[in-house]
């Protein structure tokens, strides 16, 4: 199970970097949107990786004799995927918007051979 | 009044929401309610100070929560003082972007307010998932202003800033996600006192937590390898925006010192993490910026790297620590914050009448009124470069006394040193360029008469603070030294988060 997690994580941060290395805006975007979702993966993770585990205190956990699931990780990751969709739908219209003022959807404006 | 410190981050908040639902009355109300709102922001910061300024720590808990499960806010001097920065900061650029630069495109009050928001709440905030939200609160904001106006070179260089900074908020989270999993709290307080019962077995992992932590506020100052975004995006900014990005470096700056003099400082293994690091980066960024200034070609770009500049000596003064260098940033960092905005103010006065010259250093018409600017521009050059008598002098001098007398330290006094003079040279020459040598015609004023009186009036409100600097020096610099004592002491900031009644609660929940 972690073996998989941690897998997926890594190879979603090894994408995302390679994406927000390309020269086409829409890459990056895409590689922006993949990074967040390992960052929201890997905070997931953060709260442990348990099936079965009851999310409020019941007596067997005041006890001590079960583990519960901590709910914390998933109040932060619910913030973290609302602030990543929200900016990654405000990059999605800065870049069309570049794309309209400049001509081009090169990172770096225009169609990257030297015209802006 | 025990909700004091929410009010810095409600009442922008609030102006903003007003602005937005009532934008179909006219840009005059939305004008009016930011400048209300930023009038009320003054009101606020002067009360956080007169109630912080006798070392009083003020927590809010909110909803009644005890400390480490509910949402902290923290005022004390630090907090209170950056936030009166920023409204300082915030009252001349606002006025300064009624003189038409908020009909340039939609939606400017909003954002303007929204930014302010943010910006309060990342300085009074007591836990580190807040301040990433108020972090994007303050992003997503500065992201609309920087477009702000429109135009290819807004467009390219926003991009940029949008995808380095949302890569910066990744990090950020990662960051989070491993100090949670770690320590099983994000309470800036309980993370401190947790620091010192960690095993060693998890000791490189929060290290790491803590290390990607304070790149990503060294990214926000844009400390060296990581700031070579900041003069393109600052240059491009409108002026009353840019004046506002003045502050926004310093949250960078604010937050490296906090996560530092709270938690780090507390235990052995942890008090090495920002020093050894981000004293040669502070000092190539000081050397990069001096630069900078030197081979600027059009005045935004110089500006920036002047603000720049002074973020790398902040980033030295963090990296030194102690009281009394800290009480020399506390002092350098108001000064520096507003003679910055000031600057980007007057780049922006300078520019709107001088037509097809725009801010390049060359000759082009003289623009009218250029008697007071260039006293104006003289004035702010003696102190962004430290010269004295003005109040860039005494920082400086204080800082360099504060400097430890070892090699490190001899370099800071010369980088400190050859900046000033470097800066003072550049500035020299873009004046001389600038005010002594016009050719062609006088240009109409585009923004017409009423625009020009409130571009006057804001760069006069920006440059009465100048002289302010000076005549207070004693008062402030005896509130720094109480605010770097406050801040090297920890246990005050604490132990009014979690009372010693408080018993930690087990989290131990590995499986």
């Amino acid at each position: 199970m972690e073996l998989i997690v941690s897998a997926g994580i890594g190879a979603l941060v090894a994408t995302g970097i390679y994406l927000i290395l390309r020269e086409r805006s829409f890459s990056v975007v895409l590689g922006l949107t993949l990074l967040s979702y390992a960052a929201n993966l890997f905070i997931f993770a953060g709260g442990r990786l348990s099936a079965e585990a009851p999310p409020l205190v019941l007596d067997a956990v005041a006890a001590g004799t079960a583990l519960a699931a901590d709910p914390l990780p998933q109040a932060l990751v619910l913030t973290a995927i609302v602030i990543s969709f929200g900016m990654t739908a405000f990059l999605v219209a800065f870049a069309l918007r570049t794309l309209a003022e400049t001509g081009g959807d090169h990172v770096d404006g225009g169609d990257g051979e030297g015209r802006r | 009044m025990i909700h004091l410190p929410l009010l810095p981050v409600l009442v922008p908040l609030v102006a903003a929401i007003l602005q937005l639902a009532l934008h179909r009355a006219g840009p005059g109300l939305a004008r009016g309610l930011g400048l209300a709102s930023v009038a009320l922001l003054a009101l606020a910061s002067a009360l956080l100070l007169r109630a912080t300024g006798d070392g009083g720590v003020i927590p809010v808990q909110l909803g009644n929560w005890p400390a480490p499960f509910g949402i902290t806010f923290v005022a004390d001097r630090l907090a209170a003082t950056m936030v009166a920065v920023t409204t300082a900061v915030a009252i001349p650029a606002l006025l300064a972007a009624t003189d038409g630069t908020d009909r340039m495109g939609r939606h400017f009050h909003p954002f303007f307010q929204l930014q302010l928001a943010g910006l309060n709440g990342a300085f009074l905030t007591g836990d580190l998932f807040n301040l990433f939200v108020f972090f994007e609160v303050l992003l997503i904001a500065s992201y609309g202003l920087l477009a702000h106006g429109g135009g290819p070179a807004r467009a390219r260089t926003g991009l940029h800033y949008v995808a380095l900074n949302l890569a910066g908020s990744i990090l950020f989270l990662f960051a989070l996600g491993l100090l949670y999993g770690t320590l099983g709290t994000l309470n800036l307080a309980d993370v401190a006192g947790r620091l010192a019962t960690v095993p060693e077995a998890d000791q490189p992992l929060v290290r790491t937590a803590l290390a990607l932590m304070l790149g990503v506020f060294a990214f926000k100052a844009a400390i060296l390898p990581l700031g070579f975004w900041l003069p393109h995006a600052y240059a491009a900014a409108s002026a009353p925006v840019a004046a506002l990005y003045a502050v926004l470096t310093k949250v960078g700056i604010y937050a490296m010192l906090r996560l530092s003099a709270t938690a780090l400082a507390g235990t052995p293994w942890t008090a090495d993490l920002l020093a050894p690091w981000l004293m040669p980066a502070a000092l190539g960024t000081v050397v990069v910026a001096t630069l900078g200034v030197l081979a600027a070609r059009r005045l935004g770009p110089m500006v920036a790297h002047l603000l720049l500049l002074s973020t790398g000596m902040l980033a030295v003064g963090v990296a030194v620590g102690g009281p009394a260098m800290l009480a020399a940033l506390l002092y350098y960092l108001p000064h520096t914050t507003l003679v910055s905005a000031a600057l980007f103010l007057l780049v922006g006065r300078i520019v709107a009448w001088r037509g097809e010259a725009a801010d390049r250093i060359e000759h082009g018409p003289r623009p009218p009124g250029a008697g007071w600017l260039a006293a104006a521009f003289l004035a702010l050059a003696i102190a962004v470069t430290g010269l004295p008598p003005l109040s860039g002098f005494l920082g400086k001098v204080m800082m360099l006394a504060a400097a430890p007398a070892t090699p490190t330290g001899y370099v800071i006094w010369g980088s400190f040193i050859l900046s000033g003079f470097v800066g003072a040279l550049a500035m020299a020459r873009a004046a001389s360029v600038l005010f002594w040598e016009p050719v062609g015609p006088l240009r109409e004023a585009p923004p017409g008469p009423a625009g020009r009186a409130r571009a006057d009036l804001a760069l006069a409100l920006s440059l009465a603070f100048v002289p302010l600097l000076v005549l207070g020096a004693a008062p402030l610099s005896a509130h720094a030294q109480a605010t770097a004592e406050q801040i090297a002491a920890r246990r005050p900031y604490l132990e009014a988060v979690l009372p010693d009644g408080s018993a930690p609660v087990a989290r131990e929940r590995r499986p």
